[in-house]
């Protein structure tokens, strides 16, 4: 079993007929991810990468069963198109866009609490490179031939330093469960605590690593979390520690304004909360590696 | 985005905000003829630079006369003013905001922030006006009261008054105060604001509820629809090195050491500028290239983090997944040949079409240093930098 999607999971791409998002479905299906169709208003009847078009999320979920969507619109429509996939039915969202209003974002959040736990969309992103489970399927803009098939879960705030660790973990011949990136912004759909509590009840996933990076609350609540509800064993790297105070290192989240949002308070309470921390980024492969030899 | 505390104020007032009676002055003889404009027989001259904290630094100075307006505008204009939020350089100070001084009964701090916990936003105030919330948090955090608004029907008036009779603002101006913290919520939600603060807010004497300062910051993400509010941005309180990115398209921060570093992705650039430190060296900034990393940018990267003087070695480090090594490696490519780069080069390609970007840049005949994993590429560039400084001072010895 992995999380959120799998070989069979239908999907859609909102957004499919840009540049970026005709590149990397073309790249998702050569994975094997079963994309089923894709979504741009008044582009309804055209066929991209062999998969039909839709006008509406609605239409293309009526039409192909969508249950997962994967958002690549540009940031003035985002917050709308995830919207349309929450109102559609759609089980799993994943949002690429970067650069989508903060506000944009409350008002997505809040849309999506309007229906009931059971029918509600799972949302990861936006401002993320997605969500890949080796060997099955990949939703998002992650290179697939970095992650082997395995027991490493991975959560992210960061696409690239994501990639870093696949890489590190696969040149050790470890491989990842489900790997999947929160994203960079101050307002995400899911964040750490939310993902962990997945990977806890996933039978596939052993080992769990969070790559975490200054600013916001959510590796401090996950750390709390992670003491008292999680039993596998939790590798943690935060990056930053040479970031300077009140400034955005590039996410718009990244950035130190409070108490206990700076990388060396971020490892302090994580290390207090039982979670093996690597001191640096050239170790989180080492790291696990390490903790997994434990483990077994 | 920051704006100035008049440009703050401009913006409440149309929202039903009060504040005192001021005016806006280019040089010392103009804050005077303000002043006299402005009439009264007191005034605050206040230096409008994008930082908190001018009071202690000097920035702010209470006048009884012109004479006196412009004698203090005298030392203002022109000075680099360094408070505790600006950094060691300053900020340049190149307008003064002239304002009717009034009878301050009491001082409320009022802030409006984007709450990552709630996911909402936060209003923050406490009846220990005049205090920076930190202070305020460490000191009195009992004095600390907090709402969070639903975003589906907005900040509503019970909340309003809840926070007024908290503050026990008097009965008479409970109303008042709603008008108030209604109109900086339309303010913070119309014009996509991620801070409103207004510190202090006071009642005065005569029972009247201003804002005596205002500071606005803005969600750059939304600025594509607040025209208005992206010209009010004002360059010269910029780090000039940063707005020249800004322009560009790429994410900048300058720091002190001497490697600079071209990265994709912010969390990767982070840990990178991590691991130079690791291995020995300093970074000299902080530069994110994004996702669509064309050769065009990458050259702009390099001519950039280049006008760094302190720069004497660069690491660029790029994992592909939204963007491919080969347009990275042809940007390199291009970038050295184009911009005359005499500081060693490291460059680091995974990910997306990595053989096909090594190839490149091995076919370039250019002198670029490569390594394949980060730690390697970090030493290489630490190394490189030390070697360089080696060689230098040895043909200075020579020379």
């Amino acid at each position: 079993m992995s999380i959120f999607i799998d070989r069979d999971t239908p999907v859609i791409v909102q957004g499919i007929t840009g540049k970026m998002a005709r590149f990397h479905t073309a790249d998702m299906i050569a994975y094997g991810t079963n994309v089923v169709g894709g979504v741009v208003p008044g582009k309804g009847g055209e066929t991209v990468e062999g998969v039909p078009v839709f006008d509406t999320v609605e239409e293309a979920v009526e039409a192909t069963g969508a249950e997962a969507s994967l958002v690549f619109v540009p940031p003035p429509f985002a917050a709308d198109s995830i919207m349309e996939a929450a109102d559609a039915g759609i089980r799993y969202c994943v949002c690429i866009t970067d650069g989508i209003p903060a506000q944009d974002m409350i008002r997505v959040k809040r849309y999506m609490y309007r229906y009931p736990k059971e029918k509600r969309m799972v949302l990861t992103g936006p401002n993320c490179a997605g969500t890949i489970s080796p060997g099955k399927a990949l939703l998002g803009i992650m290179p697939g031939h970095i992650y082997l098939q395995g027991n490493v879960g991975i959560i992210g705030r960061s696409g690239t330093l994501g990639y870093e660790a696949a890489a590190q973990l696969q040149e050790r011949g470890i491989g990842v469960s489900t790997s999947v990136g929160i994203g960079g912004d101050p307002i995400n759909g899911s964040s750490f605590l939310d993902i962990l509590r997945q990977f806890e009840e996933d039978d596939d996933t052993h080992v769990i690593c969070m790559i975490g990076e200054i600013g916001g609350p959510q590796e401090a609540e996950a750390a709390a979390y992670i003491r008292d509800n999680v039993t596998k064993p939790v590798v943690a790297y935060v990056a930053g520690l040479t970031a300077p105070k009140g400034r955005t290192m590039g996410h718009a989240g990244a950035i130190i304004s409070a108490f206990g949002e700076s990388a060396s308070e971020k490892v302090e309470i994580l290390n207090a909360a039982g979670v093996t921390v690597a001191e640096n980024p050239a170790v989180i492969g080492e790291t696990i590696a390490r903790v997994m030899g434990k483990a077994a | 985005m920051d704006i100035h505390e008049y440009q703050a104020k401009e913006i409440l007032t149309n929202f039903g905000v009060d504040v005192p009676p001021g005016a806006l002055a280019y040089s010392p003889e103009q804050a005077a003829y303000r002043a006299r404009e402005l009439g009264g027989d007191r005034w605050v001259v206040k230096a409008q630079i994008h930082a908190g904290g001018r009071g202690k630094a000097g920035g702010v100075k209470v006048c009884d006369s012109d004479s006196e307006i412009q004698s203090t505008c005298e030392e203002l204009f022109g000075r680099k003013m360094v408070t505790h939020q600006t950094g060691p350089e300053g900020k340049g100070v190149y307008r003064v905001y002239v304002e009717g001084a009034v009878p301050i009964e009491r001082e409320i701090y009022l802030g409006f922030v984007l709450d990552r916990t709630s996911q909402r936003v936060m209003i923050v105030a406490s009846a220990e006006g005049g205090m920076e919330i930190e202070e305020i948090s460490a000191e009195k955090p009992d004095s600390i009261v907090r709402a969070t608004v639903e975003p589906a029907v907005g900040l509503r008036d019970f909340q309003c008054r809840q926070i007024a009779f908290k503050l026990g603002i008097p009965p008479a101006q409970t109303q008042n105060m709603v008008r108030t913290l209604q109109g900086c919520y339309r303010a913070f939600r119309e014009h996509d604001a991620t801070m409103v603060e207004i510190n202090p807010l006071v009642v005065t004497s005569d029972n009247r509820i201003l804002a005596l300062d205002a500071k606005m910051t803005f969600d750059d993400n939304a600025l594509f629809r607040h025209p208005q509010i992206s010209e009010l941005r004002d360059k010269s309180q910029e780090d000039p090195r940063e707005s020249r990115a800004a322009d560009r398209g790429l994410s900048y921060v300058g720091l002190d050491g001497n490697i600079g570093c071209i990265v994709n992705g912010a969390g990767l650039a982070m840990a990178t500028m991590d691991t130079i430190k690791l291995a020995g060296g300093e970074p000299a900034n902080f530069l994110d290239i994004g996702g669509g990393a064309t050769p065009e940018r990458v050259a702009k990267a390099f001519r950039l983090v280049l006008s760094d003087s302190n720069v004497q070695a660069v690491l660029v480090n790029i994992f592909a997944g939204i963007n491919r090594c080969d347009w990275v490696a042809e940007g390199v490519v291009q970038a050295l040949k184009e911009v005359q780069v005499d500081v060693p080069v490291v460059v680091r390609l995974a990910g997306t079409n990595v053989e096909e970007g090594q190839k490149i840049l091995a076919n370039s005949g250019l002198p670029v240093i490569r390594a394949s994993t980060l730690m390697e590429a970090a030493e290489r560039s630490v190394g490189a930098w030390k070697n360089d400084i080696t060689q230098t001072n040895r043909m200075r010895a020579v020379t």
